[in-house]
C-alpha cells in the first residue's frame, strides 16, 4: 500500500512540474509577441479610441468628454469624401497595377530566364525596398522634378526632343505617388510569388506539357492555380499596407499639389499634427482606419487557415 | 499505336554525357520495360521519348518519322509518373478531361471519353473528387485514364508502382499489364525492380551507366545474362559471383576448385543462381550461417570455400539448421561465366563440381 502511495504521489509532482514547465516554455516562447502586440498595438488602440471621445487639441488639455470628433466626420468634414475618393484609387491602382499584377509579372518572368539572371533581376526589384526611405523619395524628386535638370525631363528633351521641361508632381501626382510606392510594393508579391512557383512540382509541368498544353495553358492551369492562395493573402496584406501607407507620399508630395494626394492615412496626420492640432479628432479619424485594419487582419487568418495550422497534430512524434 | 526507334541518340546535361549512343527499336504494340539501376538513364530516355527532352545526337523515330525537335504537345503521347503528377486544383473528371480540351474535342464527346477512359480504370464513381481526396491506388488509376483517355500512339510508364503498397503493387501489375494487352498499345515502362519488368514487360531493355546491357526477353536476361551487371541484376534473390583464376580445365578460388569446359580466358567470374544450387551429401563443402523463411521458399546463406553462398530451398520447414556442415551441387547446364576483365558472358562455358 506504502509503494502505491509513494506512486501517485511521485505522479503528482511529476505533472505539477510539467504543468509549471508549460507555463514557463509560453512565458519564453509568446511573452516578447504577447509584449510587443500589446504595446504597439492594443495599448495604441485603446489610447486612440479614448482620445477621440475627448477635446485633447495642442495645449494637451481635455475639457470635455464628447463624441463631436464623431459628428464631424459624418457630417461637417467636407474634405473627407474627397479624401476617401483618393484613397480608394490609390490603393486601387497601386494594388491592381504593381502590387499584384507586376510582382506577378516579375516573378513569372524572373523564374522563366536562367537561375543567376533572375536572381539578378529580382535583386534590382530589392533595391527601392532596401533603401532608407528618404533616400528613396530623394531620388524620386530628382528624377521627376520640373527643372530640365531632373533625369526624366533630360530624357524628354535630349532623347525624345521635347522642347521644355515638364513637371510631373504638378501635372500627374497622383500616377507618381502610385509608381514610387509601386516600385517598392511589388517586390513583396514577387519575392512571395517567386517561391510559390519554385515549389511547384516540376512534373505537373511535364504532365501538362505531354497533355498537350501550350506555354500560356501551362501558365494559366498550372502555375496560376497554384498562385491563387498566395495572391488573395498578398492582395489582402497590401490593401492593408497600402491604406496606411504615408511616408513616401508626405516626402515626395506632401499630399499636395492642393491636396491632390491628399490619402487618408495623410488626412489624419495633417488633421492631427499639422497647423490646427486636433489631436482628438485626428484620433477618431484613424479609428476608422483601425476597423478595416481588424477586419481584414481575421480574414487573413481565415484564408490562411491558421486555426487548422495552429491544431494539435494528429501524429504522435516519439 | 507507332513503331519507335532510336539511331545513335545521345544526351548530354552540360558537359554530362547521361546517354552516349543509344540504338533501340520497339515495334507497334509492344510492352518494352527499361530496366536498371537509379542514375542509369532510363527516366532521360523515357523523358526524350515524352519530348520534355530533346536528345543532343542522333535520330529519334515515331513510325519513321524523324521527332527529335517536336514538342511534348504534338507527341500523342500519354505518361503516367511516379508521383501521379495529378492537377491538385481539378476534379477527377477534369483531370481525365485536360488532355482533349487541347485536341478541340467537343464538349459532348470530352463527356463520353471520360466516362469510358474512367470505367477502363475503374473510377467512375470516383469523378467528383479532387486528387487530395484518393487513396494512392485510385490517384495511379486516375493517372493512367488520363493517359490513355487521348488515344495515345505511345504509353509512357515511369515508376508507376514504386509508390504503391506491396499487396496493390502486385494488382496493380497484372491490371496494367492485361489493359496493354487489350489496347495493344505501345508501352515503354521504366523500372528499377526486375520483377516488375520481367513480369510486365515482352522485352526488357537492361541499362547500366547510359548504356544498354542487353534487350531481350525476360527468360533471356535471366537464362542468358549478356554481362555480369544483367546476371546480377535480374534474378531474386541475387546470382551468387565468384572471380577465379584458369588453367589446364581447373578453375581455382582460393582453397576451392572447380572443373571448367569450353573456352574460357584465364580469370572468370562464375555465376550460380541460389535457386539452382541444392544440398548433398557431397559436393562443395558448407555451414550454414543463417536462413531466412521466405514463406514458400527458404533462403540460406553459407560460408564455403567460394566465400559467402546463397542457396534456395523450395521446402516450407528449414531443413537445415545454423551450423550444420554439409555440402552442396548444381548442375552443369545451369552456370554461367564471365569474362574477368570485360565482365561479358562467354557461351558455351561450363562449371563443373569435380568427382573425387
Amino acid at each position: 500500500m506504502g509503494a502505491v502511495r509513494e506512486e501517485a504521489t511521485v505522479r503528482t509532482q511529476v505533472r505539477k512540474a510539467m504543468k509549471a514547465r508549460e507555463r514557463t516554455n509560453m512565458a519564453i516562447f509568446l511573452g516578447p509577441t504577447i509584449l510587443i502586440v500589446s504595446f504597439f498595438f492594443v495599448v495604441p488602440v485603446i489610447v486612440d479610441i479614448a482620445i477621440s471621445f475627448t477635446d485633447l487639441g495642442r495645449e494637451l488639455r481635455i475639457t470635455e468628454i464628447t463624441t463631436k470628433n464623431y459628428e464631424r466626420t459624418f457630417t461637417r468634414d467636407r474634405q473627407l469624401p474627397g479624401v476617401i475618393a483618393r484613397t480608394a484609387f490609390y490603393v486601387g491602382a497601386t494594388l491592381l497595377i504593381f502590387n499584384t499584377t507586376f510582382g506577378l509579372l516579375l516573378a513569372l518572368t524572373t523564374t522563366a530566364i536562367p537561375r543567376t539572371s533572375g536572381t539578378f533581376f529580382r535583386a534590382v526589384w530589392l533595391l527601392p525596398r532596401m533603401s532608407p526611405s528618404v533616400v528613396y523619395a530623394i531620388l524620386w524628386t530628382w528624377s521627376i522634378h520640373g527643372g530640365d535638370t531632373s533625369l526624366v525631363n533630360q530624357f524628354l528633351i535630349n532623347v525624345f526632343g521635347f522642347e521644355e521641361a515638364i513637371d510631373l508632381i504638378q501635372l500627374e501626382p497622383m500616377w507618381v505617388i502610385i509608381f514610387a510606392n509601386g516600385f517598392i510594393g511589388a517586390s513583396f508579391a514577387m519575392i512571395i510569388l517567386t517561391s510559390a512557383i519554385r515549389s511547384i512540382p516540376e512534373h505537373l509541368y511535364h504532365a501538362a506539357r505531354c497533355d498537350g498544353a501550350g506555354s500560356l495553358a501551362v501558365t494559366w492551369h498550372i502555375t496560376l492555380m497554384h498562385l491563387r492562395w498566395p495572391l488573395t493573402y498578398i492582395f489582402i496584406w497590401q490593401t492593408l499596407s497600402l491604406l496606411t501607407s504615408f511616408e513616401y507620399i508626405l516626402l515626395i508630395t506632401g499630399g499636395g499639389p492642393f491636396r491632390s494626394t491628399t490619402v487618408f492615412a495623410i488626412f489624419i496626420f495633417q488633421r492631427a499634427f499639422g497647423s490646427a492640432g486636433q489631436y482628438a479628432y485626428g484620433a477618431a479619424l484613424a479609428f476608422f482606419l483601425i476597423v478595416p485594419g481588424v477586419i481584414l487582419a481575421l480574414l487573413l487568418w481565415r484564408i490562411s487557415k491558421m486555426g487548422t495550422l495552429l491544431q494539435r497534430p494528429r501524429i504522435e512524434v516519439q | 499505336m507507332a513503331t519507335i526507334e532510336f539511331k545513335r541518340i545521345s544526351k548530354k546535361f552540360g558537359d554530362e554525357t547521361v546517354i552516349p549512343d543509344m540504338n533501340l527499336k520497339i515495334s507497334d504494340g509492344e510492352f518494352v520495360a527499361l530496366l536498371g539501376p537509379s542514375g542509369c538513364g532510363k527516366s532521360t530516355t523515357l523523358f526524350m521519348l515524352a519530348g520534355i527532352y530533346l536528345p543532343s545526337g542522333g535520330e529519334l523515330l515515331f513510325d519513321d518519322a524523324r521527332v527529335n525537335e517536336v514538342e511534348a504537345r504534338d507527341r500523342n503521347v500519354g505518361i503516367v509518373f511516379q508521383s501521379y503528377a495529378l492537377y491538385p486544383h481539378m476534379t477527377v473528371s477534369k483531370n481525365i478531361a485536360f488532355p482533349l480540351r487541347f485536341q478541340k474535342t467537343p464538349e459532348s464527346e470530352i463527356g463520353r471519353r471520360v466516362k469510358e477512359a474512367a470505367e477502363l480504370v475503374q473510377v467512375s464513381e470516383l469523378l467528383d473528387r479532387r486528387p487530395e481526396q484518393l487513396s494512392g491506388g485510385q490517384q495511379q488509376r486516375v493517372a493512367l485514364a488520363r493517359a490513355l483517355v487521348k488515344n495515345p500512339a505511345l504509353l509512357l510508364l515511369d515508376e508507376p508502382l514504386s509508390n504503391l503498397d506491396a499487396t496493390l503493387r502486385l494488382a496493380m501489375r497484372t491490371e496494367i499489364k492485361s489493359l496493354q494487352e487489350r489496347l495493344r498499345v505501345t508501352t515503354v515502362l521504366v523500372t528499377h525492380d526486375q520483377v516488375e519488368a520481367t513480369t510486365m514487360a515482352d522485352r526488357i531493355v537492361c541499362m547500366c551507366d547510359g548504356k544498354i546491357e542487353q534487350i531481350g526477353t525476360p527468360e533471356d536476361l535471366y537464362r542468358r545474362p549478356a554481362s555480369k551487371f544483367v546476371a546480377g541484376f535480374v534474378g531474386s534473390p541475387p546470382i551468387n559471383l565468384f572471380e577465379g583464376t584458369v588453367a589446364n580445365g581447373i578453375v581455382e578460388f582460393g582453397d576451392a576448385r572447380l572443373e571448367i569446359t569450353g573456352d574460357a580466358g584465364s580469370s572468370v567470374a562464375v555465376g550460380l543462381r541460389p535457386e539452382h544450387l541444392y544440398f548433398a551429401d557431397s559436393g562443395i563443402p558448407a555451414t550454414i550461417v543463417q536462413h531466412e523463411p521466405m514463406g514458400r521458399e527458404i533462403l540460406y546463406v553459407c560460408e564455403t570455400p567460394l566465400g559467402l553462398v546463397r542457396i534456395l530451398e523450395t521446402a516450407a520447414a528449414a531443413s537445415q539448421s545454423i551450423g550444420t556442415s554439409t555440402h552442396f551441387r548444381f548442375e552443369t547446364e545451369n552456370t554461367l561465366a564471365f569474362d574477368a576483365s570485360s565482365e561479358k558472358l562467354i557461351p558455351r562455358v561450363r562449371i563443373r563440381v569435380p568427382e573425387k
